[in-house]
């Protein structure tokens, strides 16, 4: 019985993987979804892969790594992010270098693939550091501070979520073969960001 | 006692229904070109030829074969290494006698599911690993023009991916008697378009 009630977790984790990956491109201006500022920062993150991505990997890996770095990870990233969107907003131009957004993809994807024991103070400086830079873009010319600030609580809103349900997924997974799929995504990602990395070279 | 397991299923389902729910499409007043169909154009491209194809396959039967720990191992490391083929292509930095490479690992990799051979891990990782390069390179130099290069990528190591994935399906049946003589079968058949596309590659 037990064995039947553990078995579906990856399945699930599988498809909402998947459906993470099929998010939209991202667009400099907000979504519009007609629902308010709010929503419309909740929707810019769940369309903008260059932020999803990196996020669901450090979800994941700090899931692999155990329940402690998971809650470490859902509190550090979204309140990092907010931080470095108020940070942000003071400045016009949003200037996100395609080099660095290859970097996270590499590094997050790279240590969700190897599986890396870091310690939990290294996973809550990586969270902190990845919400202040995306956080910082995000924030970057979003025009009329006090709209901006509802669209930014939106905006770490989904991020909470996302963790939270990436995170518990994998903290519960304890089959080998699950565990593996999960590291066979961070790989996936890390790939992605390899190609990044020669894409944004090319372009120089 | 049954409170709990209702909550556990309950958990699990509403988590996939709130990542469902929140996949909706934007509107999008004005859509930059090539990126709306930069995943699906990435996602297409491994898939677009056959020599790549039976490779990837052949990747993921010979994993069945080898077992634990390869079968895991090889579908971690190989889209890395492609990848790191594909940023050398797009890079510019050229790679000699690419479609040789590509054609040749067919054969081998064919041959090796033909064989059933179990080479040491390292060896079998070494040899995945050093024709992966070559597909990464020659999918790196074909990049089209004007798509979004994070969701070309990511289409793109997903084609990749889910084609390990196929290739460890189908070597599921490894574990029956006439499944090892199917994937046997299929190894020579991988081996057979490998000597083919060798000749197209002289030719």
């Amino acid at each position: 019985m037990k064995r039947t009630n553990t078995s579906r977790v990856p399945l699930y984790a599988f498809v909402a993987f998947t459906l993470v990956m099929f998010a939209f491109p991202a667009e400099a201006h907000l979504n519009n979804t007609g629902m308010g500022l709010f929503y419309d920062g909740l929707m810019h993150f769940l369309m903008s892969p260059e932020d999803i991505v990196p996020v669901l990997a450090l979800a994941l890996w700090s899931g692999l790594r155990g329940a402690a770095y998971g809650r470490r990870a859902l509190f550090t990233l979204p309140v990092a992010w907010l931080i470095g969107g108020f940070l942000g907003l003071s400045t016009v131009n949003a200037v996100a270098h395609p080099i660095i957004a290859a970097a996270w993809f590499l590094q997050l994807g790279g240590l969700l693939a190897a599986d890396a024991k870091l310690s939990l103070r290294v996973t809550t400086a990586l969270a902190a550091l990845l919400g202040l830079y995306h956080g910082y873009l995000n924030g970057m010319g979003m025009g009329q501070p006090m709209s901006a600030v509802v669209v930014l609580l939106g905006l770490v809103f989904a991020i909470f979520v996302l963790v939270a349900l990436a995170a518990a997924f994998v903290v519960r997974l304890h089959a080998q073969w699950a565990r593996i799929a999960v590291r066979v995504a961070g790989s996936w990602i890390a790939a992605s960001g390899l190609l990044m990395l020669g894409w944004a070279v090319r372009a120089r | 006692m049954g409170h709990p397991g209702f909550t556990f299923i309950g958990a699990r389902y509403l988590g996939v229904l709130v990542i469902v729910a929140l996949w909706s499409q934007n509107a999008v007043a004005h859509p930059q070109k090539g990126e709306a169909v930069g995943f699906l154009t990435g996602f297409r491209h491994p898939i677009s030829g056959f020599d790549h194809v039976l490779a990837m396959v052949a990747v993921g039967l010979w994993g069945a074969q080898l077992g634990a720990p390869a079968i895991w191992l090889l579908p971690v490391a190989f889209p890395m290494v492609m990848a790191f083929g594909g940023m050398l292509g797009l890079m510019g930095v050229p790679l000699p006698g690419t479609e040789y490479g590509i054609a040749l690992s067919a054969i081998l990799l064919g041959c090796a599911v033909l064989f059933e051979l179990k080479p040491p891990l390292g060896v079998a990782a070494a040899l995945v690993g050093f024709f992966a390069i070559f597909h990464g390179h020659a999918h790196g130099t074909e990049l089209p023009p004007g798509q979004s290069a994070l969701l070309y990528s990511m289409g793109f190591v997903v084609a990749t991916g889910c084609l390990h994935a196929l290739g460890i399906g189908i070597g599921t049946v490894h574990r029956w008697r006439w499944g090892q003589s199917l994937l046997r079968c299929a190894g020579g058949l991988v081996a057979i378009g490998g000597a083919f596309f060798m000749w197209k590659a002289f030719a």
